[in-house]
């Protein structure tokens, strides 16, 4: 297992998001998370890489080992693990500067300095997030000017460009349209051979599209896990089936 | 009849609207029509570059007054921006929530108090301690440099700490989700993204200092020379207004008034500048 989860509870003030959550997590796979909204899926994976830390009055128990390793240990680098459990929100969220930059950004804070195996990075991120055909000739163009997959499709290059071990995708596809959709849906499924992903679909079609596993949460609790094929054609309790099969959610 | 009533309440809008622009442009020609006349008589480059103000002798130069406000204009920026954008960085990005209502509400009040009682108060403590340690006369550009650093702390900081924690949540998020450290997103990502704020900030505050006149009267010694250091007495355009108002008339009024215009070209220039750096982006 890549990603252990023992016992997680999370809590924002007085009210808990997050219940006992167990659930081992199998590197070069696809997870998909899903349930409806307020199930804790954004707490859970904000939490994996302390993402939720900026959240005030947050409080996490339980535990979360990467690799065997826990990372609320004191002697865990925060800016070190969010490098490798990498994040793409549901907005995209590019920085203000040229679509070049914002991939290089990472690499170059990390010390990649030299110019050509900085482009050399930029290159094969971008190609790996299925957006270098559409950039190319205009790297140097505010990223800003990229149509909302694209920006989309370009954070995910800026998270690859850091080669992270781990990704995590809270509702990347919520605004997009369904070409810019598929687009992303392709890379991500190459994708997995290099990396451990952890996606929360935006829909229980999307899981079903691109998922080897699938996890179901229900007000904060894991309710289900297994296969793709379990989870959708054989699902042992009763309202996973009602909410794969759309009877609610 | 609903129509009627949105009409005219659009109607009433513009006029109420219309008043505030009026009231601009009436003492914009105003002060055009009193000024004018002097800069010509006088000549538009003796004027602005004359280095003798005597207006019973006829001679009205303000090249000194415009050192002087330059001078000490700079010199608060020198000294209160940085205090200040480290202070909304502080406040937008570190400050736990109770310091943060502690912080804001004081430094708001800073923006309350009236000039006149900095200036009172920049005469008895600034003036003596930069006489005491520094020398020269106490009453100085640094003074008055000071006294405006403080006063426009207030415009600094909040304009700033607004235009930061305007930013989109989703900037700080994923720059800390690529594994910056909190540093390194202000650095490279808040800060950069805040600039047209900042700019903006820094501007209104300059816009504040070159036009307060009653703190600086005080400290400022309103000797008309140009100054050859920090140290030296100065009058700035605000101040020579402020002075001899009360007793000028004729030609002297008018070159009053022509030190108005000098210095609302400056102010214009200023928000000018504020306005294209805040579009370019």
């Amino acid at each position: 297992m890549k990603i252990e989860i023992k016992d997680l509870n999370i809590f924002y003030q007085d009210k808990q998001a997050v219940f006992g959550l167990n659930l081992g997590i199998p590197a070069n796979q696809i997870l998909s998370v899903i349930g409806p909204a307020n199930s804790g899926i954004t707490s859970l994976l904000r939490s994996l890489n302390r993402l939720i830390d900026l959240t005030p009055d947050v409080r996490t128990e339980g535990r979360i080992l990467i690799d065997g390793k826990s990372v609320y240990d004191s002697d865990v680098n925060v800016t070190e693990l969010r490098r490798r459990v990498g994040m793409v929100f549901d907005v995209p969220t590019p920085l203000p500067i040229s679509i070049f930059d914002n991939v290089a950004y990472g690499p170059r804070l990390r010390g990649k300095k030299g110019a050509g195996a900085l482009s050399e990075t930029v290159e094969e991120a971008l190609r790996m997030a299925a957006l270098w055909d559409d950039v190319k000739n205009r790297l140097k163009a505010p990223a800003m000017s990229l149509s909302g997959g694209q920006q989309q499709r370009l954070c995910i290059a800026r998270v690859l460009a850091l080669k992270p071990e781990v990704i995590l995708l809270d509702r990347p596809c919520s605004g997009l349209d369904p070409i810019s959709t598929a687009k992303i849906e392709d890379s991500l499924t190459q994708l997995k051979e290099r990396f451990t992903i952890i996606i929360a679909p935006h829909n229980v079609q999307q899981a079903g599209r691109i998922s080897n596993r699938v996890a179901f949460m229900l007000m904060g609790r894991l309710i289900e896990e297994g296969t793709n094929t379990e989870i959708f054609s054989n699902p042992k309790d009763q309202r996973t089936s009602d909410y794969v099969t759309g009877r609610f959610g | 009849m609903k129509k009627f009533k949105e009409k005219l309440s659009g109607r009433v809008f513009f006029a109420l609207a219309l008043s505030s622009i009026s009231a601009l442009a009436l003492i914009t020609v105003f002060i055009i029509v009193q000024g004018v006349p002097i800069i010509a008589e006088v000549g538009f480059v003796n004027f602005i570059f004359g280095m003798s103000w005597a207006p019973s002798h006829g001679e009205y130069g303000i090249f000194p007054m415009i050192i002087g406000s330059v001078t000490v204009t700079l010199g608060a920026a020198i000294l209160g921006v940085p205090v200040g954008l480290c202070c909304a960085i502080f406040l937008s990005e570190f400050a736990p929530a109770r310091l943060r209502n502690l912080f804001r509400p004081a430094i708001q009040l800073l923006a309350g108090i009236p000039s006149v009682v900095y200036g009172f108060w920049g005469l008895l403590f600034i003036v003596p301690f930069i006489r005491n340690v520094l020398g020269g006369p106490g009453l100085s550009i640094l003074a008055g440099a000071v006294i405006l650093a403080i006063m426009i702390l207030p415009t600094v900081i909040s304009i700033s700490e607004v235009s930061i924690l305007a930013l989109p949540r989703q900037y700080k998020e994923g720059a800390l989700a690529l594994g910056l450290t909190h540093w390194q997103t202000i650095r490279s990502v808040i800060l950069p993204s805040a600039k047209s704020g900042i700019v903006a900030a820094v501007i209104l505050g300059v816009g504040r200092a070159i036009g307060e006149t009653m703190a600086v009267i005080m400290v400022l010694g309103n000797a008309v020379a140009v100054p050859t250091s920090i140290l030296d007495p100065v009058r700035t355009l605000t101040t020579n207004i402020g002075i001899e108002m009360g007793y000028a008339s004729g030609p002297h009024r008018q070159a009053l008034f022509a030190t108005g215009i000098v210095l609302f070209v400056i102010i214009m220039a200023l928000n000018s500048t504020a306005q294209y750096i805040t579009r370019k982006k």
